[in-house]
Formats: structure tokens, C-alpha cells, sequence
């Protein structure tokens, strides 16, 4: 926080007063990508309040002991949380104004969101091999959509980022990429904490 | 081939209905009419640049109100084909199954293709210009809303000649909206339709949240917004909350249909319960939305009109914010039969009663602004009259169906189509009718004629009540809703024929309105002072039709009722508040992006109906490709040099 008060203060001091139209815009975005988590918090929200209420529906198929493998969704978990790590590294090399720190971080932030992906990915064909799929149960229908969800935005998520990483290098630190940083930077770490929920709810309760 | 053309054909077009072949016709007809006169007047590059790619709020709001209006003629004509059919006995003019998809499309026309369009219209009309701001927040992802809300309305909309349409009710109940009880495509036209307007509108409540948050003119405190600025602030609080659970709702029913999930069906472990709950969990804030920006449009028009301030402006303020967190605990009320059990039944009885309380202290707000007030019963002012009686009345049966065991008896029966009608058009629909007028000027440069419009506000009011109050009656006799006919010894057919007579008076209003429109704009009294009203806030110091750039410089604040109180001022003999020099204006630019990146959801909708990936999986691409078209885009903004603004302020014969 302190670092990016700093930050727009230079900024600021800069271009010599505070109505630079671009600065004035950076801010909104910011601001409104804030309400935009909101919104997808809700929608999360949501998809849990489904699983929730479905998840002892088995109707005569597996339920969350026989299917969920422990050891891999502990991986998986390590993995996003030290991408969070990292990401939040990427924003400290961008303050301290090296753009290589910057972009090798991001890289590094989206290799291991890819392996958090790829190892879902294999989790979901295995249980399809086994036969258990979206259509067995109700438990299975919540459960896939809200995993699936958080997975989509995973994706999402290093789609975007390699579109920062490729704008990096063409225009550098600007107030615009700054932004752009900052917010897929936000992005990651919310889609964490609501794997912290996934993890906890989903799994952890699943199996216990 | 040729019979498979055929098979094909007869499987996809809706067929064997003569009023269906006389709609095709005239969609048909029209079509070509308007590619004709594009053509031969040599209008496509003028539609392209000046409306398809603009991102400027003024023409954004211009196009939603009126894609709406010709939503609402849509939907009246639903009306009246339902009043027809109900005005006798035993009628034979619409079959039951066409009579179900005729009620479903009214209700999902009504209420989010034409409540929603007219009221983010009207957002975008006045809220930018009430805060002396250039545009909204995020001009680009204004005009991606309204092209998502129109591509999703046209997706709803073809259901009717393309498919068929959904038929199990406007909130689509599961199991009958499952693929066993809607196994046709009508459903999945739905679930689409709504979900790609829904998004828009998402990004509609973040946009005016950012834009009444981060861009209100310099001395504009929280205290000195104006009181439609206000209600679409808690318009938009409320959407944010409630459409994320609409999009998840349509969401898990589309993955019963297409991948066979288990989410709200009978078998599987399916809740169908859970869904109601879901649905009325954005369904009933949903109506809170669209009203608290219609108490907006009466507060400005009751203080403009009676030449008075408002009268209890923090307990307004107040009023509509507590209403916007209540709409949260009050979804329950419309299934009290459905056996929640009486604790809960309880609860939300008392929490629907309780909204009422802020509602009534609007309600006196207004008539003590009108008190001793210097009232001038123009169109805007005679409309909002209007909405007071029917709202209290409407309001009232709305407390009587919030009584849990009462609720027994009403529930299902024309007594409850009677109190939503009379709270949805008395609130929603007569407010956006007021705003509309009201703001009219602003939008064009010129009056609507009065003398129509207080024919069409005549024969609408008349209409309305001939057309409702009866239904009160037979509701409480026992007639259902949805039922698509009756027989002689029931005794309801004078009710129901007198409800026939009102709802075709109201379609008779709407032509006055259509004809008072069309009048207009032939024979117009052009606002030449910027101001016809003598309003009260910013939005009526710049000239009509708003610049481009809406204020040359940027408005000072010092009092609510900005505007006024400098009237005042120059009235009293002191000089006018100093402007700042001119300086260029930083704008955005037009993009084609908003409008193809619909283009491909319309794609994606289409395809998944139809179960047609080679549509959806290209649509998907498009939009992908265009969201990344715009991140890469680093041009999006020019500036209005200051010669520029000098000819235009010059034009508009006023000096800055």
C-alpha cells in the first residue's frame, strides 16, 4: 500500500498537477475492476450456496470420500498459493522499476497457474474415466461447476497476463501497463482466496 | 433434398399459426424497408459512425429508449393478445400452448427489454449531465452494454418466428423448464437472451457506480447529488448484488439442458426448490431496481414542477438506500405456499411489510414538496401526479399479500396480476413516461406536444383503471393466473370483458404517444434557452441538445440545486459564477469493437440454442479475439481543441 501511494504521488508530481486525464483514468479502473470482484464474489457466493445445498445428493452414486484424492489437491493448492507469491513479487520488481524482474516473475506466475490447471484438469478426466460425471449425481453437478468456474478463471486469468507480459515488452512501465498489472495482480490473488474456500469447503469438508 | 429443405424448414421456422405467417410478413417487410431506405438515402456509413460506433453517452441513451419503446409495443401487443382472448367465455383465438409462450414473452419483455433498456436509457441520458461530467466512467464498455442487451433482446425475440418460444412462465420454473417439460428450443432462446443482456446490465450498474463515485464535478458533495443521481446509485448497488445470482441461475439450468447436469431436475438429486429460491433472490431486488430510478425521476420532477426544493431530501436519500438492502430479504414472499415452514414465512411477512415504511416516506416527501407549491401541470408533473394514487393503492394490495396466511387466498390469482401491474406501470412505467418527457428536450432540442401527450396521459390512466381494478375482483373469485380460458358459469366474463376494454384504452394511449412523437418532430417548438422546464440542476445549464463534450468547462459546485440557486443569484442582481478558460477536451473515440464482440455473443447464443457448435465455437472466438483486440489498443482517446468548443458554444448561441 505504501508503495503505491508513493507511486501516484510521483506520478502526480510528474506530470506537475493532478488533472492529467490519463491518471485521473487509471484510477478509475482500478476502482471499478474493486466492484467488478464484487460482483464475481457474489457469484461465487452463489455457486457455493449450490454445492452446499446439493452436496449429500448423491442419489445412489459417489460421494466426496470415495472420489477426492487428498494428495493431489494439496499439490494443486501449493502451487496457486506460491503463484500468489509470486505474482505479488512481480509488483514489487515493477515499483522497484525493472521491467525484466517484472515480466520473468509474471512468467513464472502463469507457469505454475498452468500446472495448478493442468493438474485439474487431470483430476476431472480421471473422475469422467471412472464414470463419474457431470451427470451422475447433483453432488457431481455442483461440484464440477464450481471447481470448473474457478478453473475457467484460472485460464482466464493467464490468457490475460500473457497479454500484459506481451504489452510489457512492447511499451515498457507506463501508467497504462502499471494498471494493467496491478489488476491481473488482483485478479490472482482474489481467484486464491476463493480456492482457499474451494479447498476448505469442497475438499477438506468433503473428506472428513 | 428438396424434402429435407423442407423437414427442415417446417422444423425450424415457426409454422402453421396465420397470425405467425402475418408477423413474418411483416418482419420481412420491414427489414427491407429499412435496408431500402439506407440505401437509397446513402445512410450507412451515417449509421456506422454516428450510432453503431459511438461510445458517447447522449446517443448510447438515445438508442436504449428506443430499442425499448419497440419492446413496449411488442409487449403490449402480448397484452392485448391475452385480453382477447380472455374477453369471452370459451374464446377460440389463441391455442393454450401459443397462450402460455405469449404470457412468458410478455413478462420477460416487459420487465427486461423494455423496463431495463428505458431505465439505463435514461441513466445514460441525465446521470453524466447531473454530475457536469463529460461522459460515464467506461464510455467503451457503456456501448458494449447496450449492444449486449440489444443482441440478447433480438436473440429473445426471434424465438417467436424462429424455433418457437419458451412457454413455462417469465421466470421459468424447473421441472417445466427442463428439457422434459421444454424440450423444444424456446427454453434455451431464454437462457440466452437474457443472460447476454444480463451481462450488460452487470457492467451497466459497475459503470454508474464509477461514474457517480469518481466523476461528480468539483463541490458536488454527497449532500448536493441529485436526487436521480441518487436512486440510480441505489439502483446500481442493488444490480451488482443481484445479477451475478441470475447469471449463475440460467447458467446451472443450461448445464441441466445441454450436459444432462443435475442441479434443478427431478431425478439425479436434483433440488427444484433451489432454483425458485435462486430466481426470486435476483427477481424480487429486481423490482426494487427498476423503480427506485422512477422515485428518482419523481423527486427531480416534484421539486422542478412545484418551483420548490425537495422536501426531506436526507430522509430520501435515506428512504432509497435502506429499500436497495431491504430488496435483499424479502424474495420468500412469493412462495409462502410452497411449505418453508411458519418461522420463516414469518420472517420474510415482516421484512416485505417493513419496506413499505421507507416507500410511504417518499410518498409524503413528494406531497409536502407539492405543498404551497407553485405547481405547473405540464406532461412530466401530470404523470407523476398520477403515479401517487396508484402507487398507494398498489402498495397497499402489496401489504395484503405480504399477510402469510392471506397470501393462501391471493396467491396465484388475478389479485396478485393486478397489484404487480398496478405497482410496475404506476411506478415504473408512468415514472420512466415522466422522465421521459422531462429529459425530452435535453435529448433533442425540442418539447414533445403537450396537447397529445395530455390526451395519451388521459386515456392511459382511464385505461389503466378500467383494465385492473376489475381484475382485483375476479382474482378474489377465484380466477387463476395463466389460465388461457374459462367457461360461462364461472360469472367472471363482465370482469374480464371490462379488463379488455382498459388494456385496449392503454394501447390506445400508446398510439397518442406514438402519434404525439411523430407530431413532434413535424411540427416541434424548438428549445432555443437550454432550459424549458426552469429546472433545478446542472444537467439544464448547457444548451439542448447537450455538445458532444456536455460542458464546455467544468461546473463549480456550491449548493444543491446548483443550477437554481445561480438563477437566483443573477436574478437577484449579482453577477454569474466565473467560468475557467476553455482547454481542450480529452474524449474517447468510437470503436467498432462493442458492436462485433455482440455480434459474436449473438453467435454463441445462436449456436448453443440450435446445439450448433460450428456457430457457437466461432462466436466464442470473436469474442476472445475482440476483448484482446482491445487490450492491444493503446489509441482510444483524442482531444476537442478549443477552437472547436468556441464554434460549437457559438452555434449554440450561447457564450461560455
Amino acid at each position: 500500500m505504501a508503495h503505491h501511494a508513493s507511486g501516484t504521488h510521483a506520478h502526480a508530481l510528474a506530470h506537475g498537477d493532478g488533472h492529467d486525464g490519463h491518471h485521473d483514468l487509471e484510477e478509475l479502473r482500478k476502482f471499478g475492476f474493486w466492484i467488478f470482484l464484487i460482483t464475481d464474489c457474489i457469484l461465487f457466493a452463489a455457486l457455493f450456496a449450490v454445492y452446499i445445498v446439493l452436496h449429500g445428493s448423491t442419489a445412489g452414486g459417489p460421494g466426496p470420500k470415495e472420489i477426492f484424492e487428498m494428495p493431489g489437491v494439496i499439490v494443486e493448492t501449493f502451487i496457486l498459493l506460491t503463484s500468489s507469491f509470486t505474482s505479488g513479487l512481480a509488483v514489487l520488481a515493477m515499483n522497484a522499476g525493472s521491467r525484466k524482474g517484472l515480466i520473468g516473475w509474471l512468467i513464472v506466475t502463469i507457469l505454475l497457474g498452468a500446472s495448478f490447471i493442468g493438474l485439474e484438469v487431470t483430476e476431472f478426466v480421471k473422475l469422467v474415466h471412472e464414470g463419474h460425471t457431470i451427470s451422475t449425481s447433483a453432488f457431481l453437478s455442483g461440484f464440477f461447476t464450481l471447481v470448473g468456474t474457478h478453473g475457467l478463471h484460472v485460464s482466464l486469468g493467464i490468457c490475460w497476463i500473457t497479454a500484459v507480459i506481451i504489452q510489457l515488452a512492447r511499451h515498457g512501465i507506463t501508467p497504462v501497463t502499471k494498471r494493467k498489472v496491478q489488476i491481473t495482480s488482483l485478479y490472482w490473488h482474489f481467484l486464491d482466496a476463493v480456492w482457499i474456500f474451494v479447498f476448505t469447503i469442497v475438499y477438506l469438508m468433503g473428506v472428513m | 433434398m428438396l424434402d429435407k429443405i423442407k423437414d427442415f424448414a417446417s422444423w425450424f421456422f415457426v409454422t402453421g399459426d396465420p397470425l405467425i405467417y402475418g408477423a413474418d410478413i411483416a418482419i420481412a417487410l420491414t427489414t427491407l424497408a429499412i435496408i431500402f431506405v439506407l440505401t437509397y438515402f446513402k445512410k450507412w456509413t451515417w449509421l456506422y459512425r454516428e450510432w453503431l460506433t459511438t461510445v458517447d453517452h447522449k446517443r448510447v441513451g438515445i438508442m436504449y429508449i428506443i430499442a425499448s419503446l419497440l419492446m413496449l409495443f411488442r409487449g403490449g401487443v402480448d397484452a392485448l393478445l391475452m385480453r382477447t382472448q380472455l374477453a369471452f367465455p370459451d374464446m377460440k383465438f389463441l391455442s393454450p400452448e401459443h397462450y402460455n409462450e405469449v404470457f412468458t414473452t410478455h413478462g420477460v419483455i416487459m420487465i427486461l427489454f423494455m423496463a431495463m433498456p428505458l431505465m439505463f436509457g435514461l441513466f445514460n441520458i441525465a446521470v453524466p449531465l447531473q454530475l457536469g461530467a463529460r461522459d460515464v466512467a467506461f464510455p467503451f464498455l457503456n456501448s458494449l452494454s447496450f449492444w449486449l442487451f440489444f443482441m440478447g433482446a433480438m436473440l429473445f425475440n426471434m424465438s417467436f418466428v424462429i424455433g418457437g418460444s419458451a412457454d413455462s412462465g417469465w421466470l421459468a420454473y424447473p421441472p417445466l423448464s427442463e428439457m422434459t417439460g421444454s424440450p423444444g428450443v424456446g427454453q434455451d432462446f431464454y437462457i440466452w437472451g437474457i443472460q447476454i443482456s444480463g451481462i450488460g446490465s452487470l457492467m451497466t450498474g459497475i459503470n454508474f457506480i464509477v461514474t457517480i463515485v469518481k466523476m461528480r464535478a468539483p463541490g458536488m458533495t454527497w449532500s448536493k447529488v441529485p436526487m436521480f443521481t441518487w436512486s440510480v446509485l441505489s439502483s446500481c448497488v442493488t444490480i451488482i448484488v443481484a445479477f451475478p445470482v441470475l447469471t449463475v441461475t440460467l447458467a446451472l439450468l443450461f448445464l441441466d439442458r445441454y450436459l444432462g447436469a443435475h442441479f434443478f431436475t427431478m431425478d439425479g438429486g436434483g433440488n427444484a426448490m433451489m432454483y425458485i429460491n435462486l430466481i426470486w433472490m435476483w427477481g424480487h431486488p429486481e423490482v426494487y431496481i427498476v423503480v427506485l430510478p422512477a422515485f428518482g425521476i419523481f423527486s427531480e420532477i416534484v421539486a422542478t414542477f412545484s418551483k420548490k426544493r425537495l422536501f426531506g431530501y436526507a430522509s430520501m436519500v435515506f428512504a432509497m438506500m435502506s429499500i436497495s438492502v431491504m430488496s435483499y430479504f424479502t424474495w420468500l414472499h412469493h412462495f409462502f405456499t410452497m411449505g418453508s415452514g411458519a418461522n420463516v414465512n414469518i420472517f420474510f411477512a415482516i421484512t416485505t411489510m417493513i419496506i413499505a415504511i421507507p416507500t410511504g416516506v417518499k410518498i409524503f416527501n413528494w406531497l409536502f414538496t407539492m405543498y404551497r407549491g407553485r405547481i405547473n401541470f405540464s406532461t412530466p408533473m401530470l404523470w407523476t401526479i398520477a403515479f401517487i394514487p396508484c402507487f398507494v393503492v398498489g402498495g397497499m394490495t402489496g401489504v395484503m399479500l405480504s399477510v402469510a396466511p392471506a397470501d393462501f387466498q391471493f396467491h396465484n390469482s388475478y389479485f396478485l396480476i393486478a397489484h404487480f401491474h398496478q405497482v410496475l406501470i404506476g411506478g415504473v412505467a408512468f415514472g420512466y413516461f415522466a422522465g421521459l418527457y422531462y429529459w425530452w428536450p435535453k435529448m433533442f432540442g425540442f418539447k414533445l406536444n403537450e396537447k397529445l401527450g395530455k390526451w395519451a396521459f388521459w386515456i392511459w390512466n382511464i385505461g389503466f383503471y378500467v383494465c385492473f381494478m376489475p381484475q382485483y375482483f375476479v382474482g378474489l373469485d377465484g380466477m387463476t393466473r395463466r389460465v388461457s380460458t374459462y367457461s360461462w358459469d364461472t360469472g367472471w366474463w363482465a370482469m374480464n370483458f371490462t379488463s379488455t376494454i382498459g388494456g385496449f384504452l392503454m394501447g390506445l394511449g400508446f398510439l397518442f404517444q406514438v402519434w404525439q412523437i411523430a407530431h413532434s418532430i413535424k411540427f416541434m417548438e424548438k428549445d432555443t434557452t437550454g432550459d424549458p422546464w426552469n429546472g433545478r440542476t446542472l444537467e439544464w445549464s448547457i444548451p439542448s441538445p447537450a455538445p458532444l463534450y456536455n460542458f464546455a468547462t467544468t461546473p463549480m459546485v456550491t449548493e444543491r440545486d446548483d443550477w437554481w440557486e445561480e438563477k437566483e443569484r443573477i436574478a437577484a442582481g449579482q453577477a454569474p459564477k466565473a467560468k475557467p478558460a476553455l482547454e481542450p477536451i480529452h474524449m474517447p473515440k468510437n470503436s467498432a469493437i462493442p458492436f462485433i464482440q455482440s455480434v459474436c455473443w449473438f453467435m454463441v447464443g445462436f449456436g448453443l440454442v440450435f446445439h450448433w457448435l460450428w456457430i457457437a465455437i466461432p462466436g466464442f472466438i470473436g469474442v476472445f479475439a475482440t476483448m484482446l483486440a482491445h487490450s492491444f489498443n493503446y489509441k482510444s482517446d483524442y482531444y476537442i481543441q478549443v477552437d472547436e468548443i468556441e464554434r460549437t458554444e457559438a452555434a449554440a448561441r450561447r457564450t461560455v
